[in-house]
């Protein structure tokens, strides 16, 4: 597969595992304070009648603001020269070259539903990355998806989402 | 009342379909289980867990396949497998390595089952006395031993494991009914479902890594004929010593959840040691896919163990399986053994049965399966993250899920490059609502004490291995600090 090889020759930049370390930390940590500061408000002590809500979750929200800063400070301690990457920017693109087009079929999914949506997806995929030509691509995607049809609104009696604009209504599913 | 026909074509269903997700990349036993367990809601549970114990076992034996034909480890449990695997097959002696990797999968399956058979019901007898204080110490020596027995930073995995605490606490509080950490978002109240999070993981996860590694599928062919597979066993005797202490690390480390992956590795490595061969470990050494295969199986089979008789799963697949459980209406636990003995003794003997079916299987069908893996992964990925999205979809007939799902597949990519582990995520998220009540009723009952977890001799002791677990990493270096001054 061509794409592939592109991505061995790829450049040696990208973005440094200390960075990446350090920015998940924060995150991870921001999220630990979120859960911290709203199990305060539902009340993170004893009440009348035992515990209340936010009893066990503060616990949960301070181990993780723990956690997080200690792998933030090994981060931060760890020499930058050591030139360990997260990610070169070429497999990066790879990356996102599945992941920007998969968030575009869950919105195709939203309006177009299920079935359509994943055909038409399949055989973009096979002939944007894959290079196959067109006739082959739409063929799988349409017998992937006539046999998932099959299995699970025919055989299990599984109904999938059809979209907001029920372009498969003509079937009486 | 499990050799009826129907069972026993649900078995084969489950062994192949279970061989084809473990080869895929993307498609593994956990998320497989996820992804299938809507289409089982209308079977019986006898004939559902079937299936779905029966996929988890040909995902099991699919990773072998992968990473001795490829040296891609389908799933994280058989990468040790690759060490000695991947160079036996560049010797042409894939049909060698397969069969061993077959067999030990098979022994220790095998020895798990009977571990279970004989040790389920008295474990369950005995969880009967179980307080609340007596499940919240074994969550919690569930939880410690993740923190201990885990290969990389113990703070990683706690962030990890608490984030999946503070999922499953998203959501309706139990107890007094209020809603917490959703900021007015009415959508949030519904929580976060761990399929999801299993799909999105393991599942999107995984392409997301394949893709960026940029697969290139150059494996090795492999036909099995019986005169290979008879040799092979011929063989495989003389490393009984082997496969028994494999069996034992595996049934430990899945009763313990450390799960299939840990146990593959420790296993691989303590052979490695106490073998006479040692030093040629990694040049394509039977023992070193015997030791590693055994022990994978072991602990993939005995995590059954704590699922069944008190409710805990030891593992991501056996999560998924208790959740079909209580899907099902049936209460995980000590009860099942008493009120559901049907159900408990139908799986116990299926496991033996599908334990020879499976090896059939696997044995004929090799070249089947590795013909998968040459499917170009731009067919593959596409399809598989079509068929996650359906998965994510069917459990809760929600698009929302669907967003869910990409969300956690980047969360996964993320942390596994980062090394925090998914599996106490996982787990957490499913355990985090009972483990949440089990503390919330002890501390009810000793009136907020915590002295409570050590109020008996039971309760204290589970509690102090717990805690003991916790601190390993801290007192194995300790130790090895107090050595190095020694010397």
């Amino acid at each position: 597969m061509d794409e592939n090889q592109k991505a061995g020759r790829g450049d040696r930049a990208g973005i440094s595992m200390r960075a990446a370390e350090i920015i998940v930390a924060l995150l991870v940590f921001a999220l630990g304070a979120i859960v911290v500061f709203d199990s305060y408000r539902l009340g993170s002590k004893w009440g009348s009648d035992g515990p209340q809500s936010g009893y066990f979750p503060f616990y949960v929200g301070l181990l993780i603001c723990i956690s997080s800063l200690v792998t933030f400070v090994q981060a931060l301690l760890t020499k930058s020269g050591h030139g360990e990457l997260f990610v070169t920017w070429g497999p990066l693109k790879l990356v996102l070259t599945v992941l920007i087009p998969a968030a575009v079929y869950v919105i195709g999914v939203q309006y177009v539903g299920l079935y359509v949506a994943s055909t038409i997806y399949i055989a973009v995929f096979m002939v944007w990355l894959g290079k196959y030509s067109w006739f082959k691509s739409v063929a799988v995607g349409l017998s992937v998806n006539v046999s998932l049809f099959l299995m699970f609104e025919v055989w299990f009696k599984v109904p999938l989402f059809k979209g907001s604009l029920e372009p498969l209504r003509f079937l009486g599913y | 009342m499990v050799l009826t026909p129907f069972n026993l074509m649900l078995m084969m269903i489950g062994i192949v379909l279970g061989v084809i997700i473990g080869v895929l990349p993307g498609l593994g036993g956990a998320n497989g289980v996820a992804i299938l367990l809507p289409l089982t809601f209308t079977m019986p549970p006898t004939s559902a867990i079937i299936v779905l114990a029966y996929i988890d076992w040909g995902a099991l034996f699919g990773g072998a396949i992968t990473s001795i034909l490829f040296n891609i480890p389908g799933e994280p449990w058989s990468v040790a497998t690759t060490f000695d695997g991947y160079p036996m097959a560049q010797q042409g002696r894939a049909g060698e390595a397969l069969t061993a990797s077959f067999t030990s999968s098979f022994v220790g399956a095998l020895v798990a089952v009977v571990m279970i058979t004989f040790l389920a019901p008295l474990v369950a007898k005995f969880a009967l006395e179980f307080g609340p204080p007596e499940f919240f110490s074994v969550y919690l020596l569930t939880f410690c031993s993740f923190i201990g027995m885990g290969k990389g930073s113990p703070f990683k995995t706690l962030a990890a494991m608490m984030l999946g605490f503070a999922l499953a606490a998203v959501g309706m509080d139990t107890v007094t009914g209020q809603l917490r950490l959703i900021f007015g978002f009415t959508d949030l109240m519904r929580g976060f479902d761990f399929l999801i999070a299993v799909i999105g993981l393991f599942g999107i996860g995984e392409i997301l890594l394949t893709m960026e590694e940029g697969l290139s599928f150059t494996g090795k062919t492999a036909t099995i004929n019986p005169k290979v597979v008879l040799e092979t066993w011929k063989k495989l005797p003389q490393y009984w010593l082997t496969s028994l202490r494999s069996c034992l690390i595996g049934c430990w480390m899945g009763i313990t959840p450390g799960g299939a992956t840990p146990a593959s590795f420790m296993s691989y490595g303590i052979a490695k040691r106490m073998s006479r061969n040692g030093d040629k470990f990694g040049t394509g050494q039977l023992e070193g896919v015997v030791a590693p295969e055994t022990a994978a199986h072991a602990a993939g089979t005995s995590a059954l163990l704590p699922m069944l008789a008190l409710g805990i799963p030891g593992s991501p697949t056996a999560a998924v399986l208790l959740g079909g459980l209580l899907i099902w209406g049936l209460q995980p636990g000590p009860l099942l053994f008493v009120e559901q003995k049907d159900f408990v003794w139908g799986l116990i003997a299926s496991m033996y049965l599908g334990n020879i079916a499976g090896l059939l299987v696997v044995l004929t069908c090799v070249p089947l399966f590795a013909a998968i893996l040459r499917v170009p992964f731009s067919i593959i990925a596409p399809i598989i993250i079509v068929i996650c999205a359906i998965g994510a979809y069917t459990v809760h007939n929600a698009m929302l899920d669907i967003w869910y799902m990409l969300m956690f597949g980047v969360i996964g990519y993320v942390f596994k490059k980062l090394d925090y582990p998914l599996a106490p995520l996982v787990l957490a998220l499913v355990l985090g609502d009972r483990a949440e009540d089990s503390f919330r009723q002890a501390m009810l009952i000793a009136q907020g004490d915590m002295r409570v977890f050590f109020s008996n001799g039971l309760v204290g002791g589970i509690t102090t291995l717990a805690l003991l677990l916790l601190f390993w990493p801290l007192i194995a270096r300790l130790r090895g600090a107090h050595r190095a001054d020694a010397a």
